[in-house]
This record gives structure tokens, C-alpha cells and sequence, in this order.
């Protein structure tokens, strides 16, 4: 990508992680560190990946993205807002009584939002089936999925693996979402799904191991896997929990917490500044 | 009635699917290694390529039959109902259920005619499971040419659906111009002293039972309520109103199924008397599934002396 574009992409994060801000500190609930984290995902998959129009979000040819970590929402209700599928100021109303926009995807309520998730381990075997649909039905395209490196403890994950692999998914890629922390603390400690990129391997996927902060390395990623034929991909990202916010990065303490006043200030002032530094 | 033709309603269900397969190409099956016992083998020997095999792994069935869905296709989901209603019940309540899909879930080896493979295996907590999901329609047809019809029907409808099928072959006693309709009930004798109603392979049974007290005197009104959710409430209430007693008949525990559903709309609507006949709180065995079904009390032969009890004859 040009270097322009890439300014844009990294602006276009930045105003992603204020809606992260917003929504959760607005709510007074939610998960900010993991959709933080996911945030240059998000980003990359929706203003530059994925074949997509916003004003007919149930096109049926369109690319789909399954967030298997249903929690991080605030991190795709923002990217869905910025992309156009519904107003951003509606990212205030999250979490709120009779909102559309649920604590967990809905994609019955929120356009843009292809499956509703939540339980973890289960998104990622939906993306399976619509990948295999797809291939089925003689469409050409493209299923995404987001886990969390958390969420990968769940034995139905690796269900998923094997049948993404068995049929030869390579109209699939996953994403695993390795920020090293879960809600009991350092993902090592409280239950290792390491080694994450060999266990993938011997699944049957195309691994790939990238920053998940580099815009540069996510394009890279992605258009190998989609090169990658008769396997699916997979593409581990090391991540920094709450990243962009000072605070809140590395902190498992902010996997479902939301800032108080106080701290939505201080978040809002670090983002805000970065993306004067990016906009200069 | 010895000479009656016995199908089990797995075969009708593998038959119905390969039929429906010829009719409508967006039908899709998913099987966890058990084709063979399901009898989506049948569909599969026909459709080969719109079988799918998931192994040992209904969970992530269940999902990739969600995400099928999706895609326009109309996926029935196939495994014992131990596990596609026990193992998956989460993934069924959340991945199928919550986003309300256009899955069916075809579960078979439903209650202790199972048989031999014992407790394990024989689930009698599916439709407690299964109608707990708002949006789910669930259902449990009695014979051969119910189970075919209710195959279709399930797959003309928009929506989730359950449907249990059994292992051990039962008489067919539909006429093959019999009507299907999901939610409704049907009367198959009329009666005023007792209304009984059934599912499943107890709606025979239930029959006979119609057939037994007739000739004791008491004129029973003879059921079968295939669809548990949504009730015929409608025909459940006049079946109260004009009967004053009413037996359910379910090859399924007496909590959550047909026997909780009627008692909950009679308590509510027609304060009625009421005897459930199914299993009784407890873990089925091992044993041949006839010898069972008779010591579990879902016989005609127990229908009748509850009937007899409440008539107080």
C-alpha cells in the first residue's frame, strides 16, 4: 500500500479506538482491551480487505466476517459506524435498554453484522459453514473470522480447525487475536493454549505469525492467504491489549471494564493526540 | 393389526431426505459420523456431494450448519438426539436459536426404545431442551408417513426446527393421503370420558389403548400431537372441556415435554385433571427396546390402566 494510504488506514484506527472509548464509557459497561487490540483488524478487514458495500450489507456475494470473539463488539459496531453501515453517533447508545446495538453482535439488528456471537468457539465453526456454502454454491467469496487467543481454550475451535482444513477451506482465514491476556489474567497462567502457531500448523492451515499493529504486515498476511489454495489460513497476530490508551494496555484488568469519566478523558486526550500527530 | 407394515421413523427420515434432495437443491445434510444409524446414508448414497460429514463433533456441526444457513442453503443437521439436543444444546440455542435459522435439526434414537446402548443413549430430556429456545418449533411424529410429511414441512417452513425420530420400527397406521400440518393436532378417535393424548410411538400405543377401553365402556378421545411447540392449544383445550381428564402419552421424561406443555396451558386456561404417562424422573437401561417400553409403562397396556384410574372404573 502507498504510504498515503496507510496514513488513512492508521486514522481511520485511531477514530475506530474512539468509538471503542465512547460506546464503553457511555454504556458504563463492555469490552474495550480486546477490541483495542483488534482494532487495526478491524480496520484493515473493513476499509480495505473485504468486498463489501455498506449500503447493502446483505449482499449475497459480499465477503463475511464472523467475530468468534463476540465481546470485542465495541471494536466492530465502531468499524461498522466509520464504514458507513449506521450512524457513528448511534455507538453511544450501546449496551443501553432497547438499543440495537446488543453487548454481543446481533445480525438481526446491526446492519453489517453477518452472524450473531457471543458464546466463544462457536463463530468460528459458522465461518466454516459459510465458507463451505460458499464453495459449494460456486461463489467466490472470502469468510473471515476473529478469536481471541482466550477463546482458542474452547475444544470447539479445534472442531472447527479440522473441518476447515478437511474441506480444504481456502476461501477462509482466521484471525487469533494473541494479546496474551484473558479475564483471569496471562492467557500462560491461566490455562496455555501455547505453541498457538504450531498447534494451527498441524491442524492443517497456513500459519502466519504477524504484529498485529502493522498495517504493512496485516496487508502482507492477507494477500497470502488469499493466494494460498487448497488450505485455509491462519494468521496469529501479537497484539497489545488496550492498545492506543496508555492505561489500559497489558492490563487484563480492562478486558470487560469500562473507563470511568476520568479515565474516558485521559483515553480520549492520548487518541486524540495521535490523531493530530497522524492528521499533521 | 400383527400384519402391520413397521418402519422406523430414522429410515422414513432418510428416505424423505433423499426424496426432498431430488426436489430442491439447496438442501444440504451434516451427519457426525453417524449416517449410518441416522440414515442419511440414504440421502448420501443419492447426494453425495451434499453430504457433509463432521466426525465426532456435533458442536461445530451444529455451527457450520448456522453458518450453511446463512448462505441460503437449508441444512438438516443429523445425530442422535442425545446430541444434537444434549451435547449442542448451547450451540443450538445460541448459533441456531438466537439469530433464529433456517436450520432443521433431524435427531434420531429419541427415548429408551434406543435399547440396548442404554442410558447413555437414550434421551429423554430433548424436548425439554429444545422447546426452552424461543423460536423453535419441535416435533415428534408418530409413524412412517407422518415422519416423511413432517420432514417436508419442516423444510418448507422459514425457521428452526427440531425433529425426533426414533430407532425402533413402529406400525404405520397413516394412510398415505394423510395431511401434515405443523401445530396441529389430530383426532384419531372421538371419545368424550378420557381425551389422550400422544407422540411419537406412544400415539399407537395410545390407539390401541382408544381400541381396549372401548370395550370396557369408556369412550376415549384418541390424540396425536406431533408438533409439541407451538401447541394446538386449541385442540388441547376443547379436548379438556368436552373430556373433563386428559393422559399424555411421550416416550420422554414427565418433566418439559408434551405432558409439562399441556399441563402448563390447562392450568392456565381449563384447570383440568391430568395423568402423564412418560419416563418417570429417572435413567433408562439396557434391554430390548419392546421389553422396556413395557417396563417404562409407555404401553397400551399402561395407558389403559391410567385411563381406567382416572375414570374410576
Amino acid at each position: 500500500m502507498t504510504s498515503s494510504e496507510k496514513k488513512q488506514l492508521q486514522i481511520t484506527a485511531c477514530k475506530v479506538r474512539m468509538g471503542i472509548i465512547e460506546s464503553t464509557h457511555s454504556a458504563k459497561a463492555g469490552h474495550p482491551g480486546g477490541s483495542l487490540s483488534a482494532t487495526e483488524i478491524f480496520t484493515y478487514l473493513y476499509f480495505k480487505e473485504m468486498n463489501i458495500d455498506p449500503k447493502n450489507p446483505k449482499w449475497e456475494d459480499r465477503d463475511r466476517f464472523v467475530l468468534s470473539k463476540g465481546h470485542t463488539a465495541p471494536g466492530l459496531y465502531a468499524t461498522l459506524a466509520h464504514r458507513g453501515y449506521f450512524p457513528v453517533e448511534d455507538l453511544k447508545t450501546l449496551r443501553k435498554i432497547d438499543s440495537y446495538l446488543q453487548g454481543h453482535p446481533n445480525m438481526n439488528m446491526v446492519p453489517g453484522v453477518d452472524m450473531s456471537t457471543g458464546s466463544l468457539g462457536q463463530g468460528v465453526s459458522v465461518a466454516v459453514g459459510m465458507a463451505l456454502a460458499a464453495k459449494k454454491t460456486g461463489k467466490s467469496n472470502r469468510v473471515y473470522s476473529l478469536l481471541g487467543d482466550g477463546e482458542i481454550q474452547e475444544g470447539q475451535v479445534w472442531e472447527a480447525c479440522m473441518a476447515a482444513a478437511h474441506y480444504k477451506l481456502d476461501n477462509l482465514c482466521i484471525v487469533v487475536d494473541n494479546n496474551g491476556l484473558q479475564i483471569d489474567g496471562n492467557i500462560k497462567d491461566v490455562m496455555s493454549p501455547y505453541p498457538i502457531v504450531d498447534k494451527l500448523d498441524a491442524f492443517g492451515f497456513r500459519t502466519l505469525a504477524i504484529d498485529g499493529h502493522d498495517f504493512d504486515a496485516i496487508e502482507e498476511a492477507f494477500n497470502t492467504a488469499k493466494a494460498t489454495k487448497g488450505m485455509p489460513t491462519a494468521i496469529v497476530i501479537t497484539s497489545v491489549k488496550g492498545k492506543g490508551v496508555s492505561f489500559m494496555e497489558n492490563d487484563a484488568g480492562w478486558h470487560g471494564k469500562a473507563p470511568n469519566d476520568a479515565e474516558y478523558e485521559q483515553a480520549m486526550a492520548e487518541l486524540k493526540a495521535q490523531l493530530a500527530e497522524l492528521e499533521a | 393389526m400383527a400384519d402391520m407394515k413397521k418402519v422406523a421413523t430414522r429410515d422414513s427420515y432418510g428416505n424423505a431426505l433423499k426424496e426432498l434432495g431430488a426436489e430442491y437443491e439447496n438442501l444440504v445434510v451434516l451427519d457426525a459420523d453417524l449416517a449410518g444409524a441416522t440414515k442419511t446414508g440414504t440421502f448420501k448414497k443419492a447426494f453425495p456431494d451434499r453430504h457433509f460429514d463432521c466426525g465426532i463433533a456435533e458442536a461445530n456441526m451444529i455451527c457450520m450448519a448456522a453458518g450453511m444457513s446463512t448462505a441460503g442453503l437449508v441444512p438438516f443437521a443429523s445425530s442422535f438426539a442425545m446430541f444434537a439436543a444434549g451435547r449442542a444444546f448451547e450451540q443450538v440455542r445460541n448459533s441456531i436459536g438466537y439469530p433464529h435459522l433456517n436450520v432443521k435439526i433431524g435427531a434420531t434414537h429419541g427415548g429408551i426404545s434406543v435399547g440396548e446402548d442404554g442410558a447413555s443413549h437414550q434421551c429423554c430430556e430433548d424436548f425439554a431442551l429444545m422447546r426452552s429456545i424461543p423460536g423453535m418449533t419441535v416435533i415428534c411424529p408418530a409413524d412412517d408417513v407422518e415422519a416423511k410429511a413432517a420432514v417436508k414441512a419442516a423444510y418448507l417452513m422459514d425457521g428452526p426446527v427440531y425433529l425426533r425420530f426414533g430407532r425402533l420400527a413402529v406400525p404405520v397406521f397413516h394412510s398415505e393421503d394423510y395431511k401434515f400440518e405443523i401445530g396441529k393436532g389430530e383426532v384419531l378417535k372421538d371419545g368424550n370420558d378420557v381425551a389422550i393424548i400422544a407422540n411419537g410411538l406412544l400415539t399407537y400405543e395410545a390407539i390401541l389403548a382408544g381400541e381396549e377401553l372401548e370395550k370396557q365402556g369408556i369412550h376415549a378421545r384418541i390424540i396425536n400431537m406431533a408438533t409439541i411447540k407451538p401447541l394446538d392449544e386449541e385442540l388441547v383445550l376443547r379436548a379438556a372441556r368436552e373430556c373433563g381428564k386428559v393422559i399424555t402419552c411421550e416416550e420422554h421424561s414427565v418433566i418439559g415435554g408434551l405432558g409439562e406443555a399441556v399441563c402448563s396451558l390447562l392450568a392456565e386456561k381449563c384447570p383440568t385433571l391430568v395423568r402423564r404417562i412418560g419416563v418417570n424422573d429417572e435413567f433408562g437401561h439396557s434391554g430390548p427396546a419392546v421389553d422396556l417400553l413395557k417396563q417404562f409403562g409407555l404401553s397400551c397396556e399402561n395407558i389403559v390402566a391410567v385411563a381406567k384410574e382416572l375414570c374410576g372404573k
